[in-house]
């Protein structure tokens, strides 16, 4: 067998072993600590490994020239490098001897990864953060910095918390996957479903927050989304399961509105007054066609029905020309398979739509005396909206300030004292 | 690595099964029991009597204290046990989630802490 340092090519400039090397960093470093953690069975010694390997390419590199695999060079060199530490570390530590010496071997027995290993060693990966052991912001900062490679200082800004705080829910995960033993390794088909779960929504979380920032100054981070949508392109491409195909649809129909969504004073923009000429129309062919993926061949999971609705609003070329019919009818769907007031509340804008504001109003009244949405600002958006269409303006104005009461994001408020400045 | 599956059901709801349905669920445990011991996973399982059986203890400032019922009030009582043997966590949770309560009440696995590791 050949090594890969039979492979090298000739030295190259030092501009282009540097580029060359922050190229590396940037497309293989994740799939490199994938496999450096299937091979060393560790986070922590992953990461340094992963962290020795590219030291060793900024040395060596432009002596050696750039391997023709820079992924199999830097797991070959991060390997080594760890089996190296080890036997270092138990230089001072008689006791560990027998313990390396099973550990170094196993290591360099285990065969380097070929691409269908390297694309199963990045599923193993995004399983075992998104493991539903993990607490789902454990899951998510654990997402971002193994599988993303966002670092802490990036995810505290996204989430606005402090580094060490981020810092803290990492280590503290990564003990639990220590101390529970939670393997490294690919769900078995029977499991897949409700793990699958678990790490959509860990993706669909990091893209709602992007897209609705929970609280702050601005509507929309539009990092996290793109790192959301990439995330969720990768596990399509490992894994083209259907709900799968729903979320990143999803994801990428909200995505082609983004431009839309507030105006240049960062305002909010409702659908229907948003200017659909300037929605992204490559994002919305991807989407639909993605779409029509996921719901085929069987009963559709909620992301699929979810997208399915957003791209009936990407088809139509206005409010009033939107095929409300369907949309009821998919949100009638979706209910049975999500059965949450959120979801009733979606449905009765829709119907609204359908059957006029009356019709709307009286499911929405219905959702707030239950109590379930009595605390939940849109739900009392929706009932100052659908009573100003039937010219209840006082009414309307009293449930514009219930809204108020409830509501956390500013540019949110502000939309909604504009609307209450705009009742007659 | 050992992991324990806590075993949690409403007795109340439990005694509502007819005679049938609770020879049916009392079937199912030991149908679990018989498999998991035939490999070697199981280290130990028990059912408790019910919780109106329990004792508390607490020794503060030198003065045990008794009192009688469990330790917290809640629906769900802990009415027995699985000691397991798994693979990892993964095997752990596949067990549990064939234990018969899951349908009924709730069930909590947690990993052990080994000891002896530790000291090697």
């Amino acid at each position: 067998m050949r090594t890969q340092r039979d492979e090298l090519t000739v030295p190259q400039s030092a501009e282009d072993v540097h580029t060359a090397i922050e190229g590396a960093w940037r497309s293989e470093s994740r799939r490199v600590l994938a496999t450096l953690v299937r091979l060393l069975g560790d986070f922590d010694r992953a990461e340094e490994a992963l962290h020795d390997a590219f030291a060793a390419a900024v040395e060596r590199w432009p002596v050696e020239g750039v391997p023709r695999s820079p992924r199999a060079w830097l797991v070959s060199a991060g390997r080594f490098r760890a089996i190296d530490a080890m036997r270092r570390r138990a230089r001072f530590d008689a006791k560990q001897d027998a313990v390396l010496h099973e550990m170094t071997a196993q290591v360099a027995m285990q065969p380097e990864p070929d691409d269908e290993g390297v694309a199963d060693d990045q599923l193993r990966m995004i399983f075992t953060c998104c493991h539903p052991a993990l607490a789902p912001e454990a899951r998510v900062a654990l997402t971002l910095r193994e599988v993303c490679g966002l670092t802490t200082e990036e995810i505290a800004r996204a989430w606005f918390t402090t580094p060490s705080t981020i810092a803290q829910r990492i280590v503290r995960a990564k003990a639990r996957i220590r101390d529970a033993r939670i393997p490294y390794v690919v769900p078995a088909r029977a499991e897949l479903p409700s793990r699958l779960d678990a790490v959509l929504q860990v993706i669909y979380l990091v893209f709602s927050e992007g897209y609705a920032a929970s609280s702050g100054d601005r509507v929309t981070r539009h990092d996290l989304s793109a790192e959301a949508i990439r995330l969720a392109r990768a596990l399509h491409e490992l894994l083209p399961e259907r709900e799968v195909a729903g979320l990143l649809a999803l994801m990428l129909l909200h995505e082609s509105r983004r431009a839309t969504r507030t105006d240049e004073a960062g305002e909010l923009v409702l659908l229907e007054e948003q200017d659909r000429s300037r929605w992204d129309r490559a994002l919305i062919h991807e989407g639909t066609t993605l779409v029509r993926r996921a719901l085929g061949g069987g009963g559709p999971g909620p992301y699929a029905v979810q997208a399915a609705i957003a791209a009936v609003h990407a088809d139509a070329p206005s409010a009033a020309a939107t095929d409300w019919h369907e949309v009821v009818a998919l949100y009638d769907v979706l209910a049975t398979l999500v059965p949450t007031p959120v979801v009733a509340l979606n449905r009765a804008v829709a119907v609204a739509m359908r059957d006029g504001p009356a019709a709307g109003l009286a499911l929405v009244d219905a959702l707030i005396g239950d109590g379930a949405l009595a605390a939940f600002h849109l739900a009392h958006a929706a009932r100052a909206e659908l009573c100003a269409r039937l010219g209840r303006t006082d009414e309307a104005r009293a449930a514009y300030a219930e809204a108020l009461r409830f509501v956390s994001q500013e540019p949110e408020r502000r939309f909604l004292q504009r609307r209450t400045a705009a009742l007659a | 690595m050992k992991y324990i599956c806590l075993i949690y059901d409403a007795e109340q709801e439990l005694a509502r099964m007819t005679p049938a349905e609770h020879a049916a669920f009392m079937g199912e445990y030991m149908a679990l029991s018989d498999d998991l011991a035939s490999r070697g996973q199981l280290a130990a399982g028990e059912e408790l009597q019910p919780v109106s059986t329990a004792t508390t203890l607490r020794e503060r400032n030198g003065r045990l204290a008794m009192t009688d019922g469990p330790f917290a009030e809640t629906r769900e009582q802990l009415g027995g046990f699985f000691l397991i043997e798994a693979r990892d966590l993964n095997d752990a949770l596949a067990i549990a989630a064939r234990i018969p309560s899951v349908r009924t009440g709730t069930v909590e696995v947690r990993p052990v802490v080994d000891h002896a590791a530790a000291a090697r």
